[in-house]
């Protein structure tokens, strides 16, 4: 069954489209992961979908109910987790989960046990009588996460919900999230442009410049690239590129000082083009199964996180650590 | 719903009051040091002002100015709720924008009703005497005052998206206010020119009916202030629930 549905979705800052005519469903029950480099148009459909914003054109609705036309009813079947905190540091953890249960009209008793029992789900209860701008990071994240729970919603909006946290607390970010589809049944709508974590989601989409590219469970996307990613650096790559052309009928690309090729039992073929390339000096060879990232690469001709990254020295510079 | 809605933004503003010791502490030692500085001083050189001691005929207008000032300051505590992103959390709650402006107001209001009650102690000090009678009608006006001025400190904060203008709006247009509102000097015998700065400034209605319940004297009649008060009362309210609602 869907959850959401978006048809012809469209969000127009002036000329600019900020999406682009999207349409998908995601399924009740999954992790749904949305994928794409910053600006491509992720929060403006994060913001839609929670009622923030209104979109040009096209609908949308979670479980049944209209975004523009029935507001109180989706924001009732929803949870979020914004990109940027939106604690109150004033108020203590506990009292941000209890102005949140009001909010939400949750019988007093009731509130109460789930305030406890989600404060120790994500180890801090201990605390709870702490002043939220005295938490650390990763601290307001997860009680963040458990505010969002607080109401039983059927999707739990996560933007960007490790970004900036350091692994260990993005690991733990992680179980929590798996814990609830597992456990509660709820479906997790992210985003991230994190490639490894999207891994971790059931179906990914991939976004760039306001519109869906891409929309696949991670491994069917793998699947498409056909094979291993070999990467080679020689003497003189325009004309080993040329030679793989010819010999092979692959379709290889030379980027920065390397060459990338797409082929079927990477370990079997890799003695046959040394063979090919004897010509040529190899001076280094690599060959792993490929991953979202070059899907990413595949699909768009670059990195997913060449606008975050800045210069592209930097970009190079983790190209090369990898 | 509507009502539970009001009800826990006003919450949130008192328990934040409540905690906030240094604001508290400042917002009622500065009115305390006008009183103090100002008060004496121009007594000295006004002696004064009709029937009233000069720092009789002043307190009122510096009970409104506490007020003024706690209530423009809570209402664009929103420019930080926004900042601090805890808005969004408010704005994606299934609560209308109207009770959000609504509670905003109440609770601005209430924190100021409760600064001036404290400035309200110091009274007797000045030789004015707060009957029974007279407590009964302050505190109300207070309250009214309050959530009038917290009105217009939606309506500034509803478009403001940083804290930049801060000062400018401290300068331009919290200052002046309580500068052109009568509460430190008369305003009867003003040139025509300041007059009319002084009569469409909503907070010279407020000095001056808070005056008349404090002391029995007015310049322009209770009825009159209060009508105006309420004019402007339900002007504000609207626009600012308007603004807020269409924000994003």
């Amino acid at each position: 069954m869907n959850i959401i549905e978006i048809k012809n979705l469209t969000k127009k800052y002036g000329e600019k489209f900020a999406v682009d005519d999207i349409s998908f469903e995601v399924i009740e029950g999954e992790i749904f992961g949305f994928l794409g480099p910053n600006g491509a148009g992720k929060t403006t459909t994060i913001n839609i979908l929670c009622t923030l914003l209104q979109p040009t054109s096209g609908i949308a609705s979670i479980s049944g109910y209209d975004v523009t036309n029935d507001r109180d009813n989706v924001r009732n079947s929803i949870g979020i987790v914004f990109q940027d905190p939106s604690l109150d540091g004033d108020l203590t953890g506990e009292e941000n989960l209890r102005f949140h249960g009001m909010a939400y009209n949750i019988p007093k008793q009731i509130r109460e046990e789930r305030i406890t029992y989600l404060l120790e789900m994500v180890d801090l209860y201990d605390k709870k009588d702490e002043l939220t701008k005295n938490y650390s990071g990763g601290m307001k994240r997860r009680l963040e996460i458990a505010r969002g729970l607080l109401h039983h919603p059927k999707v739990l909006f996560l933007d960007e919900p490790t970004i900036g946290l350091d692994p260990q607390t993005r690991n733990r970010i992680w179980e929590h999230i798996r814990e609830l589809q597992e456990k509660k049944g709820i479906t997790i709508f992210l985003t991230t442009h994190y490639m490894e974590e999207a891994e971790n989601c059931n179906r990914i989409a991939i976004i760039d410049h306001g519109k869906i590219i891409a929309l696949d469970t991670p491994e069917n996307l793998k699947k498409d690239l056909k094979g291993d990613l070999i990467t080679l650096k020689t003497s003189d790559n325009e004309k080993a590129n040329e030679v793989l052309k010819t010999c092979f009928s692959l379709n290889p690309y030379i980027k920065d000082d390397s060459i990338y090729v797409y082929a079927d039992n990477g370990e079997n073929f890799v003695p046959k083009l040394f063979r090919a390339l004897r010509n040529y000096e190899i001076t280094s060879v690599s060959v792993r199964k490929p991953t979202l990232n070059d899907v990413f690469i595949k699909l768009t001709g670059r990195e997913i996180r060449e606008e975050t990254m800045g210069g592209v020295g930097r970009m190079r510079e983790m190209t090369r650590g990898r | 719903m509507m009502l539970n809605a009001v009800y826990i933004i006003w919450l949130r503003e008192l328990k934040k009051f409540v905690r906030d010791r240094s604001r508290l502490v400042s917002s009622i030692a500065q009115p305390l040091i006008w009183l103090l500085l100002i008060g004496t001083g121009f007594g000295a050189t006004f002696g004064k002002v009709g029937d009233l001691q000069y720092i009789q005929f002043m307190f009122p207008g510096i009970l409104v100015m506490t007020l003024l000032f706690s209530s423009m300051f809570s209402a664009i505590s929103i420019i930080w709720d926004r900042e601090f992103g805890f808005l969004k959390e408010m704005l994606v709650a299934p609560i209308s924008r109207t009770s959000i402006a609504i509670g905003k107001a109440v609770g601005g209001a209430s924190r100021s009703t409760i600064q001036g009650l404290i400035i309200l102690v110091f009274s007797p000090l000045i030789g004015i005497n707060i009957t029974l009678g007279k407590f009964l009608m302050v505190v109300p006006l207070m309250f009214f005052i309050s959530f009038t001025i917290s009105g217009i400190g939606i309506i500034i904060a509803a478009r403001m998206e940083s804290f930049e203008g801060f000062n400018l709006i401290i300068n331009f247009i919290i200052m002046p206010m309580f500068l052109l509102s009568g509460a430190i000097f008369p305003i009867s015998n003003l040139p025509s020119w300041l007059s009319v700065v002084v009569n469409i400034n909503p907070l010279s209605y407020g000095v001056d009916i808070m005056r008349w319940v404090m002391t029995g004297v007015t310049e322009r009649g209770p009825a009159f202030d209060l009508m105006v008060l309420s004019l402007v009362c339900i002007f504000t309210t609207t626009i600012s629930v308007y603004l807020f609602s269409k924000g994003k």
